[in-house]
């Protein structure tokens, strides 16, 4: 009988599948490493007050304590850092194995939240200095979002205009629970600001803002909340369009992260319809939200609906009525993670394919053409 | 079927696991009360390494309001997406074919069933672990794939 040898981890094999994952998450590992980007005034004022968020939750967050951080467990360090927060075991675990060619972090560092203006301001300024000095500057090919202090336009927009020349940089992210709809006016000049450098806006899945995260209120259970995150994309989405931000802000481009794709057909048909008899209430829309829908809006595919019958999912991108909204992302290190070689399976069309893992989030960032 | 030797019977006492690699496969082997179950390291759901998950039980409840415990030891949630796997059978609790309540303790009862007579059967469905024999030789814990 042969001995088998004990090594742990293998069956690791390199996907085939060229793609670009447009959502990671680099997690600050600790205050401490933060403390180093942030002048002393705010390294006194972390020690002092810290976080002061809009929501009951200052001190915890409503996800399962059994998962701190909703992260793969197998993606915490060996010293026991929190997934996410070391560069070299993400290459080893997750950029190198699956032979990715880009990826995009989302660091979901609680900047926007905070209601001290000054102090998001300033922890903007760290999270984006801590991600240039140890991410951008250390790993090709990555890139990143700026985060901002997206509640205060004019802070925002000083973050957005000190950050956006650096070509690591590809888009400014909020988070949807934001204090109002995002078409409102209060937002336009961080719009303005991303236009002109180019820059899509990013919204990604989660964040506590001040409001209930359904429009009747707060749900009892996780599952509730991880469902419901879907209604709050959905507000964003009409408020943006509704509000005319698409025709004020013509080549804005904006990337709706983790927030699922199968309900934008019927909301779409749904704003259509309303908008051939309310037209009259917002005469600046001169095109129907499905066209602004379409032109100006990217979802992800991660956490990807699963429906009884694959096919299901080419009827729904059938029903987008466009090829180029869809992008694919993992959500490295988050527990619903998604696997580019477990995505797309069965027959998927090859064409469809491509452009969902490759070509759309290319063309969207205008990263160069690769042979 | 080639046999293996995978371990030494003190190498994995009850509630622990080893995870080995033949023949590039990664498997896991487990002690649930002193008997030994192998399975692929691998979720067939997702495709994560299935055997790096925190060994649970069933939580059940017939109505709201009323729960019970059970299986304690003996199904593994795989680190990603949580899935709950039979480490016995390999099967596949959160299968949403197989979710309705009338044909769930029917299910336990026929995998625990099946389990105690070979250990290696597999259950038919879309999402099962693959499982390999595992038996003892003295004192070491013997596969066979």
């Amino acid at each position: 009988m042969p001995i088998v040898n004990t090594k742990s981890i293998e069956d690791k094999r390199k996907t085939g599948i060229r793609f670009i994952d447009c959502d990671i998450h680099n997690e600050v590992p600790s205050n401490e490493v933060l403390k180093q980007y942030l002048p002393t005034r705010w390294k006194n004022y972390m020690d002092m007050v810290g976080l002061r968020g809009y929501h009951g939750f200052v001190q915890n967050i409503p996800y399962p304590k059994g998962n701190p951080g909703g992260t793969r467990a197998d993606a915490w360090l060996p010293n026991g850092q929190i997934p996410g927060s070391d560069l070299k075991f993400m290459q080893e675990q997750l950029l190198d194995p699956l032979n990715m060619e880009i990826g995009i972090l989302n660091c979901l560092y609680r900047v926007g939240e905070q209601l001290n203006d000054e102090y998001g301001a300033a922890l903007a300024r760290a999270v984006n200095d801590w991600q240039m000095a140890e991410w951008l500057d250390k790993e090709p090919r990555l890139r990143a979002s700026i985060v901002i202090p997206y509640e205060n336009a004019d802070l925002a927009v000083e973050e957005i205009n000190r950050r956006a020349s650096h070509p690591g940089f590809v888009q400014v992210l909020f988070m949807p629970r934001t204090r109002e709809p995002m078409g409102r006016r209060k937002y336009w000049k961080i719009f303005e600001a991303a236009e002109n450098h180019g820059l899509p806006i990013a919204i990604h899945f989660g964040g506590l803002g001040g409001n209930a995260i359904t429009s009747s209120g707060f749900p009892s259970f996780y599952i509730e909340d991880h469902t419901d995150m879907a209604q709050a994309f959905q507000c964003q989405v009409i408020s943006m369009v509704c509000e005319g931000v698409f025709e004020r802000f013509s080549n804005l481009q904006t990337v709706m992260l983790e927030g699922g794709f199968a309900w934008v057909p019927s909301l779409m048909w749904r704003l259509d319809k309303h908008w051939k008899r309310l037209r009259e209430e917002v005469p600046f829309l001169k095109r129907k939200p499905s066209e602004y829908i379409r032109g100006h809006m990217r979802f992800t595919t991660q956490p990807i609906e699963e429906p009884p019958v694959q096919d299901y999912l080419l009827q729904v991108i059938d029903h987008l009525g466009s090829d180029d909204m869809l992008m694919f992302a993992t959500d490295y290190p988050h527990w619903d993670y998604d696997a580019p070689d477990h995505t797309f399976r069965g027959k998927f069309p090859e064409t469809l394919k491509q452009k969902i893992f490759y070509e759309n989030a290319r063309s969207l960032y205008r990263f160069p053409e690769k042979e | 079927m080639k046999k293996y030797f995978v371990a030494t019977v003190d190498e994995i006492p009850p509630g622990h696991r080893k995870i080995i690699s033949i023949a590039g496969r990664s498997i896991g082997i487990f002690n649930i009360n002193g008997e030994f179950f192998a399975i692929r390291n691998r979720c067939p759901h997702g495709g994560a390494p299935l055997c790096e998950g925190e060994l649970s039980g069933f939580v059940h409840s017939p109505v709201p309001g009323e729960y019970t415990y059970t299986r304690k030891g003996e199904i593994i949630r795989c680190p990603w997406h949580q899935w709950e796997f039979d480490v016995k059978t390999g099967q596949s609790w959160f299968d949403p074919v197989k979710t309705r309540v009338r044909s769930y303790d029917a299910k336990v009862e026929q995998g625990c069933a099946i389990a105690e007579s070979t250990g290696t059967k597999l259950e038919e469905g879309p999402h099962v672990a693959e499982t390999f024999h595992v038996s003892l030789d003295k004192d070491y814990v013997v596969l066979e794939m």
